[in-house]
């Protein structure tokens, strides 16, 4: 391939499979697919940036994962880090919430606002989001399988307290095809779930046209063994299964396309991970303007968080987790993500703590106010190697959506569970690899402390009293509520989803009469049934 | 093997609970078959009294949980007595996931007595079974 490399010189390969050469010139760029898909920020096919003038103009909104305990708990810690500068929210719920049981379910007991905010009503909503101004911190929510159910209650609660819900802007995560594959949280069989992301895609785009009502991740696919290839690739087909969802029923894709967004990671090695945001950008404005016939700019963007890093950080030296942070964030900054947060150094082992996602906050704020990274465009744009790697890297993701697709595509492999196994398979090898040091990990298989110290982490303390507390204000709403109103506004979920109807605004009645997030699944899942998982591993 | 005495050490992989994580139950699951164990991989969200059950239809030898949510203890609290309602009290009971090294003793003394937090190696895993593991199996 090239041949200034000295036969001396040990073959590198980066996680995606591509080789990686000791130099780069111009004559690399023009072999691989020359500097036709560079173009400008702002323009097609937005390699170098979705906007002209990027962070210039406003540098990525810092918004950090958070959220545990009752309702209240966590509304001081989204004020916390309001105060400390932070420009969103990310919402954490417990796994009860994520997957649509009441917190006096038998199976919620003891997982009760553990690893993030219990919501049972609409009244945990208007208790969480208490004295935050939502047009000017943004909400993003990360829920999936009862996601439905809680862009309800976000849109309810918003328009409770006088927000023009058409003016409202927020994201849910919604990416159910994901947690087939990674992270677990589905509660309907694999059809009907893409059907209720339709759903909640075609309400918005009607009601609540500046929501984004899905962030399509690849996050989880690669934490779950993915490369950062297949991360993007993978994240592609699901988002292109969704459009398709959504297409099927009439919409045209410019009145959705333009609030999709996408959740991506951000560990591994800096310039696969730059180069796989650069070439993710330009072939997603690629499949969307050639395959899907978009015609507005809007529906092009691949509008980002890039964050987290979890699946790089490290139980050994936690404190080493803090340098980490802050390359990743370089990462982040460096891919022109619009969105941007950081897992904290202490969460390998438990939530994080006020002050350690302070310190996150602060490694994003330093990039902004000492490192120059807001100053100019793309600033690895021009690069042999960014350039020539960012063109290899869209082709092995073009290979691999092409493959996916000459399997069946990604809805099929992912109910009979074959890509769960393939990235499991691939979990296993690089877990190996670590082990063996193939793959250096400071701290882990490298320069190991001699005698580890007693870590020094702080453990979110976990209060057993939340549970009874939340289930107390639950009987209380259920108390005070209108029980007929519920009932009706119950039956009307149940009787649109049998109609194969859009679920949403019978949701939304629901919601507003208080209804819970178990009553209103048990509704759904009379209709839809649960999806029974594929073991396969 | 057809010597019921020497059979394979059979090797029950639960995941407690809601917790969806389930990347490392599934590296470990393959760890231990590569390492000869015949391993029954429950799949995500089982109940105490599911796990306890799997265990004695399948006869198992081992009953290994995978848990990274924070719920471990109330999970083992619960599954501990049906455990021995069932007679499983003499298998070997294990935990791994995210453990904060200040609850090992409380799930030592509720009998999970294998103990691999996050960072534990495949072969210390498998050392462990092959070490504790009841001397009828091999």
């Amino acid at each position: 391939m090239n041949d200034r490399a000295q036969p001396t010189l040990k073959r590198v390969t980066n996680e995606s499979g591509l080789e990686v050469q000791p130099l780069y010139t111009a004559a690399d760029v023009a072999a691989s697919s020359g500097d036709a898909m560079i173009g400008l920020p702002g323009e097609y096919p937005f390699t170098r940036g979705i906007h002209r003038e990027m962070y210039r103009k406003q540098p990525w909104t810092m918004r950090q994962y958070a959220g545990f305990g009752n309702p209240a708990d966590t509304n001081q810690r989204f004020k916390y880090l309001i105060a400390n500068g932070q420009t969103g929210l990310n919402v954490a719920f417990d796994l009860p919430t994520q997957i649509g049981l009441d917190s006096d379910d038998p199976l919620a007991q003891g997982e009760i606002g553990r690893v993030g905010m219990s919501v049972d009503t609409l009244r945990d909503f208007e208790v969480a989001f208490d004295g935050i101004d939502l047009d000017k911190i943004t909400v993003s929510m990360t829920i999936n399988g009862a996601a439905a159910i809680a862009i309800a209650m976000y849109l309810a609660m918003a328009e409770k307290r006088g927000y023009d819900v058409k003016q409202l802007r927020g994201t849910a995560q919604n990416d159910i095809l994901k947690e087939f594959i990674g992270r677990g949280t589905w509660i309907f069989p694999v059809e009907p779930s893409i059907k209720l992301v339709g759903d909640t895609i075609e309400y918005c785009a009607e009601h609540a046209p500046k929501y984004s009502p899905v962030s399509v991740c690849g996050y989880h696919i690669r934490e779950s063994g993915a490369t950062p290839a297949e991360e993007m690739a993978y994240a592609f087909c699901i988002a292109r299964a969704y459009a398709d969802e959504v297409i099927a029923r009439g919409l045209h894709v410019d009145e959705f396309a333009g609030r999709l967004s996408y959740n991506f990671n951000i560990f591994g090695n800096l310039f696969e991970q730059v180069c796989k945001f650069r070439a993710g950008r330009s072939l997603w404005a690629k499949i969307m303007k050639e395959e899907y016939k978009a015609e507005k700019p809007g529906s092009m963007w691949l509008r980002m968080i890039a964050a987290g890093g979890g699946g790089g950080l490290t139980f050994e030296q936690p404190e080493l987790n803090i340098v980490r942070g802050a390359y990743y964030a370089l990462i982040s900054a460096l891919s022109g993500t619009q969105t941007m947060a950081l897992c904290s150094y202490d969460e390998a082992y438990t939530i994080p703590t006020e002050y350690s996602a302070r310190i996150s906050l602060r490694t994003m704020q330093i990039l902004i106010a000492e490192m120059g990274l807001t100053e100019t465009v793309d600033p690895l744009g021009g690069s042999y190697y960014v350039e020539t790697m960012t063109n290899q890297m869209r082709e092995k993701m073009e290979e691999i959506i092409a493959e996916t697709d000459a399997q069946g595509g990604i809805v099929k492999l992912v109910s009979e569970g074959a890509i769960q196994a393939k990235v499991s398979a691939q979990a296993y090898k690089m877990q190996r690899d670590i082990e063996s040091g193939a793959f250096p990990k400071v701290g882990v298989n490298c320069y190991r402390n001699d005698q580890e110290d007693e870590h020094k982490v702080d453990f979110h303390p976990y209060d057993e009293d939340d549970a009874r507390v939340q289930i107390e204000s639950l009987n209380r709403v259920r108390a005070e509520r209108d029980a007929d109103r519920v009932a009706r506004t119950l039956a009307g979920v149940g009787e649109a989803a049998r109609a194969g109807a859009n679920v949403m605004p019978a949701i939304v009645e629901a919601v507003k009469a208080y209804a819970s997030i178990g009553e209103i699944t048990q509704e759904l899942v009379k209709v839809f049934g649960r999806y029974q998982e594929p073991i396969r591993f | 093997m057809n010597d019921t005495a020497q059979r394979r050490i059979r090797v029950l992989l639960a995941k407690p609970g809601l917790d969806g994580h389930d990347q490392g139950a599934k590296v470990v699951a393959r760890a231990m078959m590569d390492a000869g164990f015949e391993v029954i991989y429950t799949g995500l969200r089982q109940t105490p009294e599911q796990v306890s059950r799997i265990a004695l239809d399948e006869d198992v030898d081992v009953i290994a949980l995978s848990s990274m949510a924070g719920s471990h203890l109330p999970f083992c609290r619960k599954l501990k007595p049906l455990l021995e309602a069932n007679g499983l009290g003499d298998k070997l009971w294990m935990i791994g996931g995210n453990l904060p090294a200040q609850d090992h003793d409380a799930l030592r003394s509720l009998g999970f007595t294998g103990i691999f937090p996050t960072g534990s190696k495949f072969d210390a895993i498998v050392a462990y079974i092959r070490e504790n593991v009841r001397e009828n199996v091999a």
